[in-house]
């Protein structure tokens, strides 16, 4: 998955030695963010092409074995409708994975957007923009989310919609407090002094000096994406069982951590890990695409 | 900056933890026990504490300890023994009830509870400006349901007399043989009609005269703090007729919501009695510490309705193979794992000594063999199916595993799917769907609740089903002279249920909870309400 | 300066309007309503219910109403707890989650930028590595593992704290430690990212050549302006955090405003879904402008533009 790495590695790139070219570069030399981003291609792979490997199905049950401890039949054991825990987490990485990329991509997109067009321009359009975001902030999700079940009915891609429609509006906060600092620095100025249009200057000049937040927060959206898909999936929205994504993993393995704790640890290890590969490749990421840091 | 940010944060926290309220802690065991202090996690935060009014189990449970009846539980959790009432005597035709208060039944501002207050809380309670979702349980009573309606204007000439203050007069509209066990009931307890009225109007629904500085009550206990979401104090009333008897000396209830919690805050010791046990725990105590695990009947059945007028459920072959392809002992078993009872009719074993004749009968085979009938063999050409279920983690892992014996014995793939609690009854009101989980308890012991609600048309039905025969056995059968009749017409009754199949049973309720061994005398009854004043305290 | 908060009141003013609008027409449409309930009501009592809480009168009347009794201040009756008004919930229980709030605050600023500043100056040494793994794992692992975790550890096997409840002062630890730790996490990670960005501005290298200490330059120099995303993300957070965790609150048994957020929308207690939502609305508009304003004196070249 790698939302970023992907789409930067593949991006046209512009006149051989330009910014995002440098960074891959630079990225290649920083072993914790090749690290991470092999094990995200390697967890991905896994759970697309895993379960075709397995000979047990994510539904498939077996209620007098029950849950048991991980064994040689069982790589991780089994949960207490006695199925098996390690098809249940590649299963469930599917979802978990296609939500965090989709949902994050959602949010992330409108969120830098919405941001830099509301701090570059200031004045009313921002007022009416940041005040859009005060009301969206304070609107019920609960309630937001029944009725989108009620009028759309069960959907995986509501799921995108509700997430997305929550997550993007910290991005933009964030991006607008940015876009607002950069956009009075002396670089910026003289871009416009040579005439250059203004989503020139928001997409080519000012984003790219705003990155760094943008790849933090973005590596802290996608935990909380994945963590919502479970409380989506309570209120009817989202995946349906016997179906599992390892939000939901983790919050029944959470209550029954005592008896039964491998139904926590490998579903958490698991998310933890994708999480921890994440912020390594974002912080890789970040040093990488910092031009002023590379100067030292 | 930061620095003198962090400061003023850590300033404020200072003063903050330097304000916070002085709150009595619960009190630890020892002086819990010492003191004869029960605590008991109750559920959920009470919605109030006027027996009229509320409906939930939390609530009822707390009434119990603040109200008492004409009639009340004898120790045995079972049987029937005087309450506000010393003795009664019942017509030979069933028909008229007349109950003796006793003379020291005094409520806890010391006044007399008389025959004119029952008669002035069944006024309330048939009041419908109240909107008391009980008032039906007064309809017995003749004029009940017509001074409800409007149609009778002056309450005196209703049913509810009381020729003197110790005597009241019940004269009702047809026999009812299960009114004494419907005395239980929180609806039927009596109420301060004028601490009430002082305090705004008997027909306003939660004004002030519930709150401990104003609780006026008959029971063993009064209301003598409520902290919302954190405890409700009860103390012994000095004026209760039977002081005597009660031997705690303060009950605490602790409104906790999360089983898990619960169950931590009982091993802490906070809590001597919990509302719940998590299923996941159930084992875990039954091996390592079978003494604090209570196991119960409890009077209900869990279920799944079937919509009779969507397809493929309009035909009584296919809801006939549902019902017998799932295997009910594996489900309790290993599932839902408190030594429920399952289910092959339709009402819990031994309910007022009502014992089901006709059951469930046939095995998988026929179910294939019924399916094949209906035009689907193997499954093949069924529509897609759907089945409903509210959000909770019992309701999902049941129906994952029923899920999965369909698919194993019917060949048939069906999608579960859960909706929120109020958009699930809303699904149900509207029958929106095709199968739906759902449970029953009963509000008093007497097999009639699990057949009335059955009743074509019945507000609780929600399956489309009716049938002509069953609903005049229904009413046949509060004519019944005695009680073996009248269960010999609910055997019939169960018969055309069991032979249509407009619901599957699935299993008899059981009522889990942890009790320290220290608690004396408490008993989990079939609907939970064991009166709190024979409960003692003893290490 | 005062213009520009006069102005902000003003447009926050109008849009809380709006939140109150929206939601008042959102709650309403959704299936079921406050007096929904397993056992049936017959027709008769619901009707009455209804009357009695002026829900029989046409919307755009129940609306009118709705804002008349708010212009006084009356948010109105709860129907979930129907001796108890709306007022008097919220005022209850906010103080109780303000003051976890602002405890858990406490706690998430101090580790958070502590960490997170630590992380940032001594990059890519162990310090960082630890720093770092801090927040990694503190985003990574959600509130309801650690909350029974620190619980089961520190509560059942330790014996130090009751296992929930919020009646001593010790029973406020666990519940801060673990709302504090959830905060800590990002806030630690945006501080780190923050002042890597600044720290190899020029200003800040002109700061090191006139021979500032390396504490003095970060403290006074840096941090203004690295802060600037955490600031960002503390308007919303801190409207959050004070206004109760759900999970916190209903793992602790604390009786705070936190789970009225999600139970009133459950329980459809439309009156008290608005309330929550009109105290919610205030302060994250409270919150931002306050962001607006501390990050226009963290970068003086951000003006207010009103």
């Amino acid at each position: 998955m790698s939302t970023a790495a992907t789409t930067i590695a593949t991006e046209p790139i512009e006149k051989g030695n330009s910014l995002w070219h440098d960074a891959w570069l630079r990225l290649q030399k920083n072993k914790l963010a090749v690290f991470g981003l092999w094990a995200l291609i390697v967890t991905t792979l896994t759970c697309v092409t895993g379960p075709w490997l397995m000979h047990y199905g994510y539904e498939e049950q077996n209620l007098d074995l029950g849950a048991v401890r991980p064994s040689a039949a069982h790589w991780l054991g089994t949960d207490t409708l006695g199925r098996d825990l390690l098809v249940r987490l590649l299963f469930g990485g599917r979802i978990s994975l296609a939500v965090g990329l989709a949902a994050t991509l959602v949010a992330l997109s409108i969120g830098v957007t919405y941001g830099a067009v509301a701090g570059f321009f200031g004045g009313k359009l921002d007022a009416v923009m940041m005040r859009a975001v005060d009301i969206m902030y304070s609107l019920p999700f609960a309630i937001f989310v029944i009725l989108l079940m009620v009028f759309f009915g069960r959907n995986i891609v509501l799921l995108f919609v509700a997430i997305g429609a929550v997550e993007w509006l910290t991005m933009a906060r964030i991006v607008r407090s940015q876009v607002m600092a950069i956009k009075k620095m002396e670089f910026i100025e003289a871009a416009r002094s040579l005439g250059f249009g203004r989503r020139r200057i928001i997409f080519r000049h000012i984003l790219p000096n705003v990155l760094g937040p943008i790849i933090v927060y973005t590596t802290l959206t996608i935990p909380g994406v994945m963590l919502l898909e479970a409380f989506l999936s309570f209120l009817g929205l989202g995946v349906q069982p016997p179906m599992s994504s390892w939000g939901v993993l983790i919050k029944d393995g959470a209550e029954k951590m005592e008896e039964f704790p491998w139904l926590l640890i490998f579903p958490g290890a698991i998310f933890s890990l994708t999480l921890f590969s994440l912020n390594f490749l974002g912080d890789g990421l970040r040093d990488a695409l910092d031009v002023r840091s590379s100067k030292d | 900056m930061p620095s003198r940010l962090i400061a003023s944060l850590f300033l404020s926290l200072l003063v903050a933890a330097g304000c916070a309220r002085k709150e009595n802690p619960p009190v630890g065991t020892a002086t819990a026990l010492a003191k004869k202090i029960l605590r008991v996690g109750n559920g959920t935060e009470p919605q109030d504490i006027d027996p009229q009014t509320i409906t939930g189990t939390p609530e009822y449970r707390l009434m119990i300890s603040l109200y008492e009846g004409l009639v009340a539980l004898a120790p045995d959790g079972k049987t029937l023994e005087p309450g506000v009432a010393e003795r009664w005597e019942v017509s030979p035709d069933g028909l008229t009830y007349t109950f003796h208060l006793r003379a020291n039944a005094k409520w806890s501002n010391g006044q007399l509870v008389t025959a004119r207050d029952f008669v002035r809380s069944a006024q309330r309670m048939l009041t419908p400006a109240l909107g008391a979702d009980y008032s039906y349980m007064f309809f017995y009573v003749g004029g009940g349901e017509d001074y409800f309606h409007g149609k009778l204007k002056d309450f005196s000439e209703t049913g509810f007399q009381a020729p003197d203050d110790r005597t009241l007069r019940l004269t009702l509209r047809q026999p009812t043989p299960f009114l004494l066990q419907a005395m239980l009931h929180h609806a039927w307890f009596p109420v301060p009609i004028d601490v009430i009225a002082k305090f705004g109007g008997l027909d306003r629904k939660g004004s002030d005269w519930t709150r401990p500085a104003n609780f006026v009550g008959n029971g063993p206990f009064v209301l003598t703090e409520w902290r919302p979401n954190q405890v409700i104090v009860v103390k012994p009333s000095p004026t209760y007729w039977d002081r005597a008897r009660v031997k705690l000396d303060e009950i605490q209830f602790f409104p906790v919501e999360l089983a898990e919690t619960e169950e931590r805050m009982f091993r802490t010791n906070q809590l001597d009695l919990t509302y719940e046990v998590p299923l996941s725990k159930i084992p875990v105590y039954r091996r390592e510490q079978p003494e604090v695990l209570r196991t119960d009947p409890y009077c209900g059945v869990y279920f799944y309705r079937f919509n009779v007028q969507r397809k493929p459920f309009d035909d009584v072959r296919v809801r006939r193979a549902f019902a017998l392809a799932i295997d009910r002992e594996s489900l309790v078993k290993n599932v839902t794992l408190a030594e429920e009872q399952p289910a092959f009719a339709l009402v819990p074993p031994g309910v007022g000594g009502y014992q089901s004749r006709h059951h469930l009968t046939g095995d998988i085979a026929e179910a294939q063999r019924l399916l094949a009938e209906a035009g689907y063999p193997g499954g093949a050409g069924l529509p897609k199916i759907e089945l409903l279920y509210n959000t909770l983690e019992k309701h999902r892992t049941i129906a994952e595993a029923l899920q999965q014996m369909w698919r194993k014995n019917l060949g048939i793939d069906l999608t579960i799917y859960n909706q929120e609690w109020k958009v699930y009854l809303d699904s149900q009101k509207t029958t929106n769907f095709q199968i739906q989980r759902a449970g029953w308890i009963a509000d008093y012991v007497d097999p009639h609740v699990f057949f009335d609600l059955w009743r074509t048309g019945g507000g609780n039905n929600n399956t489309n089903w009716g049938n002509a025969e069953f609903d005049r056995l229904l009413t046949q059968s509060l004519d019944a002279k005695t009680t073996a009749d009248r269960y010999e017409v609910y055997q019939r009754m169960e018969k055309i249920l069991l032979d249509e199949l407009p619901v599957m049973p699935i299993y008899f309720y059981t009522y889990t909870r942890l009790v320290r061994p220290d608690v004396k005398n408490f008993r989990t009854t079939y609907l939970d309400n064991y009166p709190w004043k024979y409960v003692e305290l003893a290490p | 300066m005062l213009r520009f908060i006069t102005s902000r009141f003003l447009q926050s003013l109008l849009a809380l309007f709006l939140v109150i609008t929206a939601t008042f027409f959102m709650v309403r449409f959704v299936p079921g309503g406050p007096f929904t309930a397993e056992k049936a009501v017959t027709p008769e009592i619901l009707r009455n219910l209804e009357a009695h809480y002026g829900l029989n009168k046409p919307l755009w009347r129940q609306y009118l109403d709705y804002l008349g009794s708010l212009a006084h201040g009356d948010l109105g009756p709860s129907f979930k707890y129907p001796n108890r008004t709306v007022n008097e919930i919220l005022s209850d229980k906010l103080p109780v989650s303000a003051e976890l709030g602002a405890e858990s605050l406490a706690v998430a600023l101090v580790l958070g930028i502590g960490l997170g500043t630590l992380a940032a100056i001594r990059r890519n040494t162990w310090v960082d590595y630890l720093a770092s793994g801090f927040g990694m794992t503190g985003i990574s692992i959600p509130t309801f593992v650690v909350g029974p975790l620190l619980v089961l550890a520190l509560a059942i096997h330790a014996g130090w704290f009751n296992a929930s409840g919020w009646y001593e002062p010790a029973d406020r630890v666990l519940p801060c430690l673990v709302l504090g730790l959830a905060y800590a996490a990002p806030i630690s990670r945006l501080t780190r990212g923050g002042l890597l960005e600044i720290l190899h501005q020029d200003f800040i290298r002109t700061a090191r050549a006139k021979g500032a200490s390396e504490f003095r330059v970060v403290t006074r120099h840096a941090l203004r302006g690295g802060l600037l995303p955490v600031v960002s993300f503390l308007g919303p957070a801190t409207a959050g955090i004070l206004t109760g965790s759900f999970v916190i609150e209903t793992i602790f048994q604390v009786p705070g405003v936190g789970r009225e957020f999600v139970n009133s929308a459950f329980n459809r207690d439309y009156t008290l879904v608005l309330g929550t939502v009109i105290l919610y609305a205030a302060l994250i508009m409270a919150l931002n402008l306050a962001v607006d304003i501390a990050q226009a004196w963290m970068n003086p070249k951000v003006r207010l533009e009103s």
